[in-house]
């Protein structure tokens, strides 16, 4: 219980570290932060359900006010403007991304992660960003898709992260991943 | 940690939180459910009366605020002005800005403290029905002081990454730093259980 906590309250804080780092710029000038890394990580590192609550306490935390979205932005505003769908997708994201993970147990810990983080940090979560720009903005679907669709290739860049990334904890730790348990 | 509300105290830092969470719900729901320009201009002049009340140092803040919204103001009106709906279209701006300006109001004028209080009052129906509830409260804390402590290290991380390399920085500074959280979250998840635990 009190491992569960403490892991998924540093998952949370880790979704925070990583959209406080220096967002990077593909050619196109579009900047690309590494806030939706943390969450595919909380998917494929926690699980499921372990997942899904870090980053649901990641939401709560930014509605509450504080300044944990890259950029240093936060509050109720957030929710009320056109990338709230995102935000608001985040823990079906890590929840689904988990789910896909447990389901891949007998793949090698870095692939399984990628396709886990394609389905949950992309497909979902575009899903619900794409809805939530079309209720703020008022687009159609095919004009939203095309707005949004410059972000995909910085997220297939941390799909392939975050399968990295996982690869290395599990060596690193074992039994920390907790979407795999020995 | 540092929270978005503001240092200037104005006379709604002192009202109920939930008060004010409900009003903002019933304003949005309103923005939402009207069509009408001049309505909506009139109500983005009653949120910038509020913005100017207490002062102009708390009106520049809140309009820094919104400034990030201009890349989708001028999507939309540039958008609308081809498909030549412009009026459409100043709808929805109007709407968005009032709607997230309200929204930030309540941000701004809420202590961390009350919106934690307000949480904890929700979150008593769950008690009641016998979810242990502390763990969600430890968790928020735990959080609030998580997120300086590793970014500070994601901070040690990138500067002794420039200290030893001269290639640019790169993705592998995501797996050290995800070894230290999670070394972080065992070694509290002990000093919690050896307290006698949660």
């Amino acid at each position: 219980m009190e491992r569960s906590v403490t892991l998924i309250a540093i998952f949370a804080a880790l979704i925070a570290a990583l959209g406080a780092l220096p967002p990077v710029s593909l050619g196109s000038g579009i900047p690309i932060t590494a806030q939706s890394l943390g969450v595919m990580l909380c998917g494929t590192v926690l699980g499921a359900w372990r997942g899904g609550l870090a980053a649901l306490l990641f939401v709560a935390l930014v509605a509450l006010g504080l300044p944990l979205l890259a950029g240093g932005r936060g509050g109720l505003g957030v929710f009320a403007g056109p990338t709230m769908g995102f935000v608001v997708g985040f823990p079906a994201a890590a929840f689904v991304t988990g789910f896909v993970m447990e389901q891949l147990r007998r793949m090698p810990v870095g692939i399984a992660a990628g396709i886990a983080s394609t389905i949950g940090g992309i497909i979902v979560l575009y899903l619900f960003g794409t809805i939530g720009f079309m209720m703020v903005i008022g687009t159609g679907l095919l004009e939203t898709l095309a707005v949004l669709g410059v972000y995909i290739p910085g997220d297939l860049i941390k799909v392939l992260l975050a399968g990295l990334v996982t690869s290395g904890l599990a060596r690193a730790r074992p039994a920390s991943i907790l979407s795999r348990p020995a | 940690m540092i929270s978005l509300t503001s240092p200037v105290e104005t006379r709604a830092h002192g009202w109920p939180a939930g008060l004010k969470l409900g009003l903002l719900s019933i304003a949005t729901l309103i923005l939402f459910a009207t069509q009408d320009i001049l309505w909506h201009l009139s109500f983005m002049a009653v949120a910038a009366v509020l913005y100017a009340l207490p002062g102009w140092r708390f009106f520049r803040v809140g309009a820094g605020r919104l400034w990030l919204l201009w890349p989708f103001v001028l999507g939309i009106l540039l958008w609308h002005l081809l498909t030549a709906d412009l009026l459409a279209g100043c709808v929805i701006v109007v709407r968005m800005v009032t709607a997230v300006a309200l929204a930030n109001l309540v941000t701004m004028t809420t202590r961390l403290t009350d919106m934690i209080d307000l949480v904890q009052w929700l979150l008593t129906p769950l008690r009641r029905i016998g979810v242990p509830t502390r763990g969600i409260e430890l968790a928020m804390a735990l959080v609030i002081r998580f997120t300086p402590v590793l970014a500070d290290k994601a901070r040690q991380l990138v500067l002794s990454w420039r200290a030893r390399s001269a290639r640019r920085l790169g993705w592998p500074i995501v797996v050290p730093l995800a070894v230290i959280a999670i070394d972080d979250a065992e070694r509290v998840a002990e000093a919690l259980r050896a307290r006698g635990g949660l």
